[in-house]
């Protein structure tokens, strides 16, 4: 393991432990509602919408296709997995179609 | 209340069983994840040591997920690895501070310890029972501690298993990502609330993509998004109220 490698993990490690105990300790003066509260559960939704978008967009007709039947597998089974494995599929059999 | 402030007693032991019996199931799904991103970790190039370390000691599914996607061995973006990590698992501080009723009565250094477990479903289950004047540490550590072997076992496993998958892009395997993370995205979806934070995510991201070198567009996406979900939330409740 690089050495790059471990500091990116203690790093990681560090922040998220830090976070959880720090909710705890400020727990009397963290805001339950308002403005503060609507921004931090809006948060993880709003960072993998950043994250899938480009990725989406950058593919090709293939990736689009494959993208719509994985969230149309999902909507109708509410499975990951199932989800996941059929996007892979559907993206291997598209690519040697189109 | 004096069996719970010795952690020896039975009663605390019951607790932590029940927290352990209650979250099977939730374990075994959360297990599905962690062999998804097992596989997707020996593709981005993890060794296996890497991904024990970091489920073991990170223990937050999502910014591992995110985490993953900016792995590049050799040029690791090391700064915005860890300020994204922070992002992704800020929500996290409203949840340890809801819990302070359960581990209040603890010393502080223990109460602190606790909540190294803290994650989504396993805060959510503690809660569910908090509601109905039954949470407590041994609850709280029960399915913590199922919901660590759970993650901790299967991201293992799937690095293990994955590392027979030899070229990836053959079986359309590098899509598994993109789609994980879509499924993911999805399954947050809470309703028309989640439309224009997503939306500015999406177009902010794919503008800073564009023009900033490296994997800045999810933070500045993120943020961007989020603050607009909260901006828009706070002008509907004024128009309520």
């Amino acid at each position: 393991m690089s050495l790059e490698a471990l500091i990116t993990i203690l790093g990681m490690a560090a922040v998220t432990y830090a976070i959880r105990a720090g909710g705890l300790l400020l727990a009397n003066r963290l805001p339950t509602t308002g403005f503060v509260a609507a921004w931090l559960r809006h948060l993880p939704g709003a960072v993998l919408a950043a994250l899938v978008a480009p990725a989406i967009l950058k593919g090709g007709p293939a990736e689009w296709l494959a993208a719509a039947a994985t969230a149309l597998i999902y909507a109708l089974t509410r499975n990951l997995f199932a989800a996941m494995v059929g996007g892979v599929f559907a993206v291997f059999l598209l690519r040697q179609l189109l | 209340m004096t069996e719970l402030t010795n952690p020896s007693s039975s009663s605390s032991r019951a607790q932590f069983l029940l927290g352990m019996r209650l979250f099977t199931p939730v374990a075994i799904s959360i297990a599905a994840y962690g062999l998804v991103w097992g596989v997707l970790a020996g593709q981005a190039g993890m060794s296996v040591l890497e991904v024990a370390l970091m489920s073991g000691l990170v223990f937050a599914g999502a910014s591992q997920f995110v985490a993953l996607d900016m792995w590049h061995p050799g040029s690791l973006p090391i700064v915005s690895i860890i300020v994204a990590t922070a992002i992704v698992n800020l929500r996290v501080l409203l949840m340890s501070a809801t819990l302070r009723p359960v581990v209040g009565h603890l010393p502080l250094p223990r109460a602190l310890a606790a909540m190294f477990f803290v994650s989504d479903e396993q805060w959510a289950m503690t809660m569910v029972e908090v509601r109905k004047g039954r949470g407590s540490v041994g609850f709280l550590l029960g399915t913590g501690v199922l919901s660590w072997i759970s993650w901790a076992g299967s991201t293992l496993l799937g690095r293990l298993a994955g590392a027979f998958i030899d070229d990836p892009t053959r079986y359309g395997l590098d899509f598994a990502f993109t789609a994980t993370f879509l499924v993911l995205l999805l399954g947050m979806w809470k309703g028309k609330t989640d439309i224009v934070p997503w939306a500015v995510a999406a177009a902010s991201a794919i503008l800073t993509a564009k023009l900033v070198p490296g994997n800045w567009y999810i933070i500045v996406g993120g943020l961007l998004g989020s603050l607009a979900g909260a901006l828009v939330e706070m002008r509907r409740a004024r128009h309520v109220a």
